[in-house]
Parts: C-alpha cells; structure tokens; sequence
C-alpha cells in the first residue's frame, strides 16, 4: 500500500509489513508487498549492484586500514549498502545530498574522491571535500542536526524556483533527537522538497529499536507531520531506489517531503572504537549475514542474465582498483599546513587571529632551526 | 544578486559619505526609536538585496513581539519574511540551508533564553562552516536575539548569554547601544559573509534620538569613546553604556573626568581603541548585566591587563549583576548594575587616586 496522498488528507499509515520488490532469495515479487512500486529496469539494477559492490569493497578495505590504525575512526555501513546506494542513487547531480558521519560510501557515489571522504577519519581537516562541486553537505556528527539544513536548502530552492530536491539521511537513534522532529514539521508545514531517509539499522550504539521509539515503525511518524511514510526493506535496493525515486520527483514537482524507512542491520561495529558484544548477540548478527542486500540482488541478475560472469570480473576489478588506490591514499602522508587553522574562520582578518597565527609561525621557525642543528 | 565584494564596497563607501551619527542630525531630524531604527534597517536591506529573508516566531503579520519585523511582510510578501513554526534549533538549522543556497536569512529568537535550544546549531554548526569546509561555504546569516533584563520580564526573559556566543570561535557578536547604531550595524551584519549574533538590548528599544535614517555610524568591528575623559575609562556595551555616561555625569562632582566606551563588537574585540584609552586613563572598570564569574568582562579586564599592564594604575574592576539566575521583576533593580555601584566601584580606587 503506498501513501502517494495530498498533504492533509493523510490517514493511513504505512504498511506493517516492508514494502520489497525483491525477495531474499532474489525473486521478483508482486501484489500488496511492492505497494504499487515497479522493478526498476536491468540496466538500472545492474549498475546499482555495480555501486554496492564498489562500496563494499571500499567499507571493508577501510575498516582494515582503521585497525592498521591508519585512520583514526571509521563508522562502517557494512550491509547497509541498499539503503545508501540506492537512496542516494535516486537523486541528480544537481540535486543535494545531507549526510551523516556513516554515509562516506554514499560519498562514492556522489563521485567524491576517497582521500576526500577519509580526511575527517584521518584527522587531517574536520571535511574533505568540496561541498559545492559534489552538491554534498559536510557529513554531520551532530544527530539530526543536517535534516534542518536540508529543509531550508531544499526552501531556499523552492523559492527561487529551482527544481533543485534535498535528500538527507538520518540514523533510527537520531530520530529520538528535536532536530529530526523540528526538520520533519517544518519540511511538512513548508511543504519541502525534502526526502528524509531513516537508515534503520536498529541500533543506536548500543542502544536497541525498542529502547528508541514505541512507533510500531519509525515510517510511522510521517502521518502525525502530514507527509508520506514508506517502511522498506533496506536491504532490497530496488525497493529503496524505487520508493526514493519516486519521492524525489514528488517533491521536484511540489508535493512535499516524503519520510523513508530503511529497515536494515549494522553488521560490523559502530565505529572502531564499540565492542558489539556486550549489547547483541552474534546470532542475530549471522541472521542479517545471510539477508545480505548485495546477494539478494546478485541472485536476481544472475538469473535474468544480466550478470555475467565477465561483468561480474569487471566490476571486482573496479571494486579491487578502488581499494587499491584507497591504500595507496592513506599510506601517503598528507601535506598538512598548520597555519592554515587560521585561515578559515573569518571572512574577514582579525588582528587577533593574525596574532595567533604570526605566534604559531614564529614557533614553527624556531621548531624547525632547532632541528636543522 | 550584489557580490560579497560589492556590498563590502558599498558599505565602505557609505561609511566615508555618511556623517557621523552624532552630527547627523540635520534640521529635519526626528525622533527615532531603536526598535524603529533596527526595523528600517530590515526593510532597506531587504529592498536592496532580494536575497534577504527574514523568518522566525511571529515576525509576520503579527510584526514581532517587539515590532522590530512590523511591516515587512506586507511590504515584501510572505516568501520574504514569514512565521516560522516554534522553534528555534529548526529556525537556525534551516537558516543554514538557505544560507547555503544563497539566500541571506535574518532569522529572530523571541528573547535571549529562547536561543538556548537553537544553542547546539548555532555553536556547532554556524560557528564552524566556514572551518569546518575549508572556506567553502560560509553562512551569511544574522541571529537577532532581544537579550539583556529591566523591562520587567517574568523567568526566561531577562537573560544576558552574551559570553556564550562571544567565546565561539566563528562568531561574530555585536550589540548596539543606541538608534543610529543599532541601524547601521545592522545592515553592516546583513551585508557581511560572516555570520553574525546580533544582540539588542530590550530595555533600549523605545530609547528615543534624533535622527535621520538611513545613517551610517563607525563600522561595526569598532569601540566607539561616546564620552571623553583623563582619570578613568569606563566600559560598557549595549544596556550598560547609559550607566556608564550616567555614571561619568555624576563622577564630575567628584572631580572625576571619566572617559565612556562603547563596545559595540563583543567580537572581534577591538582592543586598539581600548589600550588608547586605559593607557591615557590609567584606570578601566568595565560594566555589564550578565554575572560576574566567567563573564564578558573577565574576558575585557584581561586583555586590557595582559596589554597595558605597565599603564595601569590599579586593577581593572567589573561592575557586573550578582552571580545568580536573573532575578524576578521585583526584584531586578537589585540585581542590574546601577550608576551608583559603578561610583562606589571607582571609589574603591581611592587610596591610590589620593
Ligand atoms: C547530538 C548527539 N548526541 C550524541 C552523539 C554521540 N553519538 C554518535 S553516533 C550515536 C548513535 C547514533 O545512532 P543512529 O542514529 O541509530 O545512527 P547509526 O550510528 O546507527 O548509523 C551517538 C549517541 C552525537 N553524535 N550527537
């Protein structure tokens, strides 16, 4: 059942069940459960499977360089990789992305360089990219905290009247926060080009769904701000484009904001740093592992002949390629300029900072003499 | 839409061929309240630049509850300046957005407690954007926020968090004391690439000068000396600056002549036309509402200390409202520094002025 309804009308609330086009076996479904949603076409699929490959690939070799303590911290979206890939695959070039700390293999897809994406976690500069060119907004540590820019990016669009849609990503544990309520009324209240998609990956650290919220789906609470809410599978990225896609051109043609549930699992640990252990259980752990969103797809392709075994080889070699130049990133030590702290504060000079900074020079001179002796 | 360097231009140039606001008055001056002033100086930006929108809890129709957005709707539409829903964290977070995309919000928190929950957005994300992307994108906004007490204000309406925004890297803070400035540093923090915490003084709102508008006063990063003097300099900034004149009037009896400053900029802090004058004086006391312990004026006597410690001739003192919660209506004027505790103050120096 899909809740394709003018603001204001809304009555229903989304399905119990999530809305999938695909099942784990890789079978295309149909009836009530794809809630009027099509497959998206073969090409479509298959370079979907092409970017989750990708950014699994990078994930892992990235978790491996965090625990050769080559970054400093790293969230992994491993198995995550439906919900990132193909919500963020939804929107254009020139639409915006509002991601948060988990989302770099989201970053791939928008094009943006690994280096670029692993400055933060390196603890080279707090963000590495350039958010105009990328149409990226730095990735948000505070919770929630990017939903409200994406409402008034996606406002300051409409009234200039540009078909420009904002697409930000939140956490289940984030939308416990004011912010994620606060972006939700005004988007509705503004009627928005806004999608918010909840990666529902059931933990918020250590803390459970059930100690987060007493909505029977976070979808749910779409209805109570007057927008449409969709409970998807997260681990079927077909059902995740499709719903995502279809909430993007809504709200390209003015219908509002649209609230999407990704319901999907965290695999690996919160960040380096978490110990899983201690909060769940690894069988429920090896459960999620074998509803794998890459394989559910893969199964389906094969089967319809679109994966072959040479397209298969290419996009490893893609995906090897990628990790390959990540490594070699990471092993080159970046060029820091200690001086430039001070250069991005103010537009303007402050004697003050010039102080500071014509200090730290002085510092840095004397530091350096010392050494050549 | 007019470039950052344009309007830095423009505001240039108007500030060389406007006269000074003390000796703007022309014959056809007339009385003007601050809350008028910061009014035309919405309207006149939003007329010069279309990229600027004005949003926050009743501003529309209603005009804000202090009538500083009176009018504005109605002259430039309600896609120009409109009721936001309450709340503030959501008032400054979309603020973000827009600024983001180009436009130049000035948003209003009702009263200066009712930033608080806007607090995490302001501290940790317009404060830092401009850092945190390497100079690629920086908010051109203003957070106007009615703040300081004496107008009867029940709890959550008298605050003074001044010192919360000032110690922000990111920020700049100002607070206008009077009509002509509260005029033109309003348009000089509209027209800048920074954003700007733009404090007004409630209990200075229907604070009346002659005036013709629109003025341009010195620029906004500047301390101002609004009164001349040799034995003392005493410092205040928005609400206090009437204590201190207040204060130096009745220091002449004394046989003070007392030098008054008027901060204006909280941050960038200018202390070049502070050590001019505590190095002429030899003496500072510096004045404010908010408490003592951690506040602005610790920031203020430490500067002057650190820079012309050799120039002074005793301690910089503070004259600042007790450490405690801003006290309840009936009990405010015992709380808020009064010109009488700032002469006590001074007469503190005594033994040494001997
Ligand atoms: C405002 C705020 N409070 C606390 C934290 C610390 N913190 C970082 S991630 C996290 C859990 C977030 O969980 P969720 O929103 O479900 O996203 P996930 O990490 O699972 O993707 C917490 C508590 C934070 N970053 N921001």
């Amino acid at each position: 059942m899909s809740l394709n309804v003018e603001p204001g009308t809304l009555r229903a609330l989304p399905s119990e069940k999530p809305l999938r086009l695909l099942d784990n076996a890789g079978h295309a479904l149909e009836g009530e459960v794809t809630g009027g949603f099509e497959l998206p076409d073969a090409d479509t699929l298959l370079e979907l499977y092409r970017r989750m490959v990708v950014a699994r690939r990078f994930d892992v070799q990235v978790t491996a360089l965090t625990r050769q303590g080559r970054l400093a911290t790293y969230p992994s979206a491993l198995g995550e990789e439906a919900c990132e890939i193909g919500a963020v695959s939804a929107i254009r070039p020139e639409d915006w992305f509002f991601p948060t700390y988990r989302d770099s293999v989201a970053l791939l897809t928008r094009g943006i360089r690994p280096a670029d994406i692993l400055a933060s976690f390196r603890g080279e500069w707090h963000n590495g990219y350039d958010q105009r060119e990328h149409r990226t907004a730095a990735q948000a540590t505070p919770l929630a905290t990017q939903t409200l820019h994406a409402v008034g990016l996606a406002h300051a669009a409409r009234l200039r009247g540009e078909p420009i849609v904002a697409l930000t990503f939140l956490g289940d544990g984030a939308t416990s926060e004011g912010d994620a309520h606060e972006a939700f009324n005004f988007g509705a209240v503004w009627q928005t080009p806004t999608v918010f998609v909840v990666l529902n990956n059931q933990y918020a650290i250590s803390v459970p769904l059930e100690r987060q919220t007493n909505a029977a789906t976070l979808a749910d609470k779409a209805v109570g701000y007057g927008m449409p809410g969709y409970f998807v599978d997260g681990n079927d990225v077909a059902a995740m484009y499709a719903v995502t896609k279809a909430a993007v051109e809504r709200a390209r043609t003015g219908g509002g904001p649209t609230l999407i549930e990704g319901f999907t699992y965290r695999i690996e640990a919160h960040t380096n740093s978490d110990d899983p252990s201690r909060y769940r259980d690894q069988r429920e752990v090896e459960h999620w592992r074998r509803r794998d969103p890459i394989e559910r797809l893969e199964k389906y392709l094969v089967s319809e002949g679109v994966l072959t075994e040479s397209i298969r080889e290419e996009i490893a070699a893609a995906a090897e390629a990628l990790a390959a130049a990540t490594r070699e990133a990471m092993n080159e030590e970046a060029e820091l300029d200690p001086l430039e702290l001070f250069d991005h504060v103010y537009a303007a000079e402050r004697p003050a900072l010039r102080e500071q900074r014509d200090a730290l020079a002085a510092e840095l001179a004397a530091r350096s003499e010392g050494g050549e002796r | 839409m007019t470039t950052a360097h344009e309007t830095e231009t423009k505001t240039e140039a108007a500030v060389d061929a406007a006269p000074a606001a003390s000796a703007g008055a022309t014959a056809s001056a007339a009385p003007v309240t601050m809350a008028g002033a910061l009014n035309r100086a919405l309207h006149d930006a939003m007329a010069d630049d279309d990229t600027v929108v004005v949003f926050g809890e009743d501003i529309g129709p209603l005009g804000g509850v202090f009538r500083v957005t009176d009018g504005l709707q109605a002259a430039f539409g309600a896609d120009r300046a409109w009721d936001a829903p309450l709340a503030e964290s959501g008032i400054v977070g979309t603020a973000i957005g827009m600024a983001v995309y180009g436009l130049r919000p000035v948003v209003e928190m009702q009263f200066d407690a009712f930033s608080y929950p806007a607090f995490e957005q302001i501290v940790s994300h317009v404060a830092k954007m401009r850092n945190r992307t390497k100079g690629r994108l920086s908010l051109p906004m203003v957070i106007r926020i009615p703040c300081a007490g004496a107008i009867g204000g029940v709890e959550h309406h008298s605050d003074s968090s001044e010192s919360y925004w000032a110690s922000t890297p990111g920020l700049t803070v100002m607070m206008p004391s009077n009509p002509a400035d509260a005029y033109s540093m309003l348009r000089e923090a509209i027209a800048g690439d920074d954003p700007v915490i733009f404090m007004e003084p409630k209990s200075r709102y229907w604070a009346k000068d002659e005036l013709v508008l629109p003025v341009r006063t010195a620029p906004a990063d500047r301390a101002v000396v609004v009164r001349e003097g040799t034995d003392v300099t005493l410092i205040g900034y928005g609400p206090t600056v009437r204590t201190a004149l207040e204060a130096a009037d009745a220091a002449v009896d004394e046989g003070l002549s007392v030098e008054v400053i008027d901060l204006r900029s909280l941050s960038p802090f200018d202390d070049a036309t502070l050590d001019a004058s505590v190095r002429k004086t030899g003496r500072a006391a510096v004045i404010h509402e908010a408490a003592k312990f951690g506040g602005y004026g610790a920031e203020v006597a430490a500067r002057i200390t650190e820079r012309n410690f050799f120039h002074l001739a005793a301690p910089v003192l503070r004259i600042t409202g007790f450490d405690i919660p801003y006290p309840s209506p009936k009990l405010e004027e015992h709380h808020l520094p009064t010109p009488d505790r700032v002469l006590e103050a001074l007469a503190s120096w005594e033994w040494e002025l001997a």
